[in-house]
């Protein structure tokens, strides 16, 4: 199976990626975010999504979490890493071995 | 804890025996594949952080690069650049299995349409160069990383669903079986000393 990629985010964090060969999606605001993930999730295997979005949204990022695609991933945006990433490691970690082996 | 109703029968005995086997065969079971996915998941994680870190580091630096490019070229002009890519990456997607949860498996495969970059040198500075090269290079990593960090959230979601399925048989299942079968097991003991009892009255003096 062939899939498309994409990432989503606000212009200045996503438009170098266009020239790299991503679909981009500008989302400026969590609810832009939010419609434009529901109406791609189905044709993309990989979305990129950047962090400032993905936080607002992790209630709603958790319906992905099931199946194997679409695989949705929180990268940091143009402003930097604000360390969601390793949070999210961390929670996983904790609900799947209770302790914490890494940090 | 509760018994089962059941009726105190040889039958049901039977019958509760052969479970109370299976479920101290399933929990023994649970528990190694529980072992044994704690063990992968640990692996994993170790990759995704080290992955994670590398692809953080890199991240900002392109896109910081990047800014650079942006704030010496008119906002339109720049809009212009990248308006029409050259390249399109598409993603092999498969699945792969560990222990039995179905994770994605990505490879990156990207198809030239015109050269590496979409624009002429002379539309914008140098420095988008640098970073649109380092984005391209980065992806595969992204992807990877994406796959991976996909992969260690399946995994914590299912071991924790094998750690519920463990402690309900090893603290439900299984004493509630074994209470069950005690309870008939005196009962039947019971009934068998009444009917000697029984026996000797009728049979006379000796009782």
């Amino acid at each position: 199976m062939t899939g498309k990629m994409a990432i989503v985010g606000d212009g200045d964090s996503i438009t170098v990626f266009k020239a790299a060969g991503l679909d981009t999606f500008a989302a400026e605001n969590e609810a832009k975010a939010r419609s434009v993930l529901r109406k791609i999730a189905k044709d993309y295997a990989v979305i990129f999504l950047t962090e400032e979005l993905a936080r607002p949204l992790a209630e709603f990022l958790k319906r992905f979490d099931e199946a194997p695609y679409p695989v949705v991933l929180s990268v940091p945006s143009k402003d930097g890493s604000s360390g969601y990433g390793t949070e999210l490691l961390k929670s996983a970690m904790e609900r799947a071995l209770g302790v914490d082996i890494l940090f | 804890m509760s018994r089962l109703n059941v009726n105190p029968t040889r039958m049901e005995l039977k019958k509760l025996k052969a479970r109370l086997t299976t479920a101290v065969r399933g929990h023994k079971l649970l528990k190694d594949k529980s072992d044994e996915m704690v063990r992968r998941f640990s692996v994993l994680i170790k990759q995704n952080k080290k992955l994670r870190d590398e692809v953080e580091a890199e991240l900002s630096q392109t896109l910081k690069l990047f800014a650079v490019a942006r704030s010496v070229t008119p906002a339109y002009k720049a809009e212009a650049a990248f308006a029409m890519p050259s390249v399109l990456l598409k993603a092999e997607c498969g699945t792969g299995v560990i222990m039995g949860v179905d994770v994605p498996q990505i490879t990156v495969k990207s198809e030239n349409r015109a050269g590496k970059l979409p624009y002429a040198y002379t539309e914008i500075t140098g420095e988008a160069d640098y970073s649109v090269e380092k984005a391209a290079a980065l992806l595969p990593k992204m992807v990877k990383l994406a796959e991976v960090e996909k992969s260690v959230r399946l995994l914590a979601d299912e071991i924790e669903r094998n750690k519920r399925r463990v402690n309900a048989l090893e603290y439900v299942m299984i004493p509630q079986l074994e209470e069950t079968i005690k309870y008939i097991k005196d009962k039947l003991d019971e009934n068998e000393r009444a009917a000697i009892v029984r026996l000797m009255k009728v049979k006379g003096k000796n009782a």
